[in-house]
């Protein structure tokens, strides 16, 4: 059986410079011993992990592997019985989703989590919340503060609707849109908030190629001229293999493994947990 | 031909994000207000302005108020009736002078302190305040608690406070009626409330607060918390994950819907009932009334809140209008009837367009937009 820590890459290392010229920085958020139980069930084993500013980081792992729980203990979902998250050098105490958001953390859902009786438009701009700030009476009258937050917030929202090539459907209620689309404009919902941490739950599930090309191309796009840090669940192997630049993989709520693509793709405990291996 | 948006443009986000943003509304809606106060004023009769006019007016605040709630924030609410004797009472009490206790006398006792009558239409405006605070106090449960379990703990509210005014002599004044009876009070040397009032004035009174109300709420739904409250109703996770503090939203929803609420209770016993009763007039009934209104009418659309609340009134007068009047039937079979229709028509809108008058309407604007061709 090999060791997990003679695959992890030796932390903490320096920044670098990645092939493809991306800066990738220090850890931004580092998750130490995560212990998180269902009454008897444990759905995370004392799982310790880091991501770096600037990365690419995925999560993968069969399915029951405890990823969409991991993904919910970071966004604040999920409170963990153990162990500690450490968020830009501090040690987040335990926090409401809604706190988490307005520290820069954003997110998209497995199965799409929508506003669907809002246009496009409406949507992304609820991205906007935690940057606006006019109060009640401003706004009741739509005078001053709000009228002037409104024009700047849309500003930035269309610059994300064009980034995402979804103009057309700017005024559309989300609810008509095909999946793919719906997919994108989750994705442009949480991208307008400007996250320091963008969160990505099975970005691609159920898109055909092309769809998926299309995701592929936005993701490594938001990582490359935003430089946002993004940890993405996927189950498609040669995307996650493609885009990422470290892996972390879970099986049955425990890592397995940690690093690069390749040195994920050749460890042999990664190889058995999804191919199956013969107890014996 | 005559709805387009062609040739329409905006250059502008501002532009865009209007209200009406497509000129053929714009004007129509600037014409409707140049009626509504140039106009109909001079044309209205004591008949026009009691059966049907102010009706109209109050319960479309009432409509608006609990579609803040339930059609844009999704909490559903039968405590309506209870919130508008909340307004209803607050407001009694302002008008007619409120005798408060104040805790600085000699030796610790407190003191009567009476504050003096206040202006009718500040007394209106301090009614709704009141029951936005009482609305706050009752929304608490939504923080916990959704969909159906939230509407019987609305209901309680209603209950609650019908009790109340039925039982806390001191919000009638004592009397021994237990009514609360408006005196007469004027604005600008007119008599708004009593017995003695002008149509046009009392007409003028309550379009006023229903303009600038509607307004408000149109202002409120499209800024930014308008969109956190449809996101914490169209899904609440997701809403809470992209920043939206959901205690907040909620709490808002409560206090603004209820502040609406309010200022309908306290027209409609103020300026168009005179004196009421509180379990005659805000009883549960008028709860579902109301919740009639914004389904039919079209929940999260304020201009379905209009249209049901046009409806609703119109109904039953022009039901009594053509039963009794036209077919000579006898007056009660025609109200039993009226139940009969309204009943039928909550469902058939339910099933058949639970987006109610509101989507009609966009239906027939978009058919519009083509007509007469039809590709």
């Amino acid at each position: 059986m090999t060791d997990v820590s003679t695959i992890d890459i030796p932390t903490p290392y320096q920044p670098y410079t990645t092939e493809d010229g991306r800066k990738i920085g220090d850890v931004v958020m580092e998750m130490k011993n995560i212990t998180l139980r269902f009454g008897g069930v444990t759905a995370i084993k004392d799982i310790s992990f880091d991501i770096r500013e600037g990365e690419v980081r995925a999560i993968i792992g069969p399915n029951g592997a405890g990823k969409s729980s991991m993904l919910n203990v970071i966004s604040g979902f999920y409170h963990p019985q153990e162990g500690e998250i450490w968020y830009r050098g501090e040690k987040r105490p335990p926090m409401k989703p809604y706190e988490i958001a307005r520290q820069g953390i954003a997110r998209t859902f497995q199965n799409i989590a929508l506003f669907k009786g809002m246009t496009t438009l409406d949507n992304i701009m609820t991205g906007r919340l935690t940057h606006m700030k006019s109060g009640i009476l401003a706004q009741a009258f739509w005078k001053g503060r709000a009228e002037r937050e409104e024009i700047e917030q849309r500003e930035k929202a269309e610059r994300i609707i064009d980034f995402l090539e979804i103009q057309a459907i700017r005024k559309a209620p989300v609810g008509s849109l095909p999946y793919g689309l719906q997919k994108r404009v989750e994705l442009g919902r949480a991208l307008v908030a400007e996250p320091s941490l963008l969160l990505l739950d099975e970005p691609m599930a159920g898109m055909n190629v092309e769809e998926k090309e299309d995701m592929s191309r936005f993701i490594l796009d938001v990582n490359d001229e935003f430089g946002t840090t993004i940890a993405l669940i996927e189950h498609d192997m040669g995307v996650v293999m493609d885009i990422s630049d470290r892996v972390v993989v879970m099986d049955y709520g425990a890592k397995i493994g940690d690093g690069t693509p390749d040195e994920v793709r050749n460890n042999q405990q990664v190889i058995d947990a999804y191919l199956g291996v013969s107890h014996d | 031909m005559l709805y387009r948006e062609v040739g329409d443009f905006k250059t502008s986000y501002k532009a865009d994000g209007q209200t009406f943003p497509i000129a053929f509304d714009r004007y129509r809606y600037y014409a409707v207000l140049l009626i509504a106060f140039a106009l109909v004023p001079f044309l209205l009769n004591d008949y026009w302005v009691k059966a049907i006019v102010l009706p109209f007016l109050i319960y479309s605040i009432a409509a608006i108020g609990l579609n803040i709630l339930t059609g844009y924030c999704g909490q559903v609410s039968l405590g309506s009736g209870g919130f508008m004797a909340v307004g209803a009472y607050s407001c009694y009490k302002f008008m007619t002078g409120m005798d408060i206790w104040l805790p600085f006398g000699e030796n610790g006792e407190s003191i009567q302190y009476a504050l003096p009558p206040l202006n009718i239409f500040f007394s209106v405006i301090l009614g709704g305040f009141t029951t936005a605070l009482v609305g706050i106090l009752f929304g608490l449960p939504s923080l916990r608690i959704k969909g159906f379990y939230l509407a019987v703990a609305t209901l309680a509210a209603q209950f609650f406070l019908v009790w109340l005014f039925n039982k806390w002599s001191w919000t009638y004044n004592y009397s021994a009626s237990g009514q609360i009876t408006a005196p007469e009070r004027l604005l600008f040397g007119q008599a708004i409330t009593g017995p003695s009032t002008e149509p046009w004035a009392t007409y003028l009174f309550c379009l006023v607060f229903v303009v600038v109300l509607a307004l408000v709420a149109r202002n409120l739904t499209r800024g930014h918390l308008g969109r956190s409250w449809m996101a914490i109703r169209d899904m609440d996770i997701a809403a809470e994950i992209i920043g939206v503090n959901p205690m907040k939203a909620k709490l808002t929803a409560f206090a603004i819907s209820s502040f609406y609420i309010g200022i309908a209770g306290a027209l409609l016993f103020a300026v168009y009932l005179g004196a009421v009763e509180v379990g005659e007039v805000y009883g549960i009934q008028k709860s579902f009334l109301v919740l009639f209104m914004i389904i039919i009418g079209g929940l999260g659309s304020i201009f379905g809140s209009f249209a049901g609340a046009a409806f609703m009134v119109l109904l039953p007068v022009l039901l009594k209008n053509v039963l009794v009047g036209q077919l000579g039937w006898a007056t009660d079979i025609a109200a039993h009837l009226e139940f009969a229709i309204v009943g039928a028509l909550i469902i058939v809108f339910l099933i058949a367009e639970p987006h109610g008058l509101a989507q009609l309407w966009r239906v027939i604007k978009e058919k519009l937009r083509l007509w007469p061709f039809p590709h």
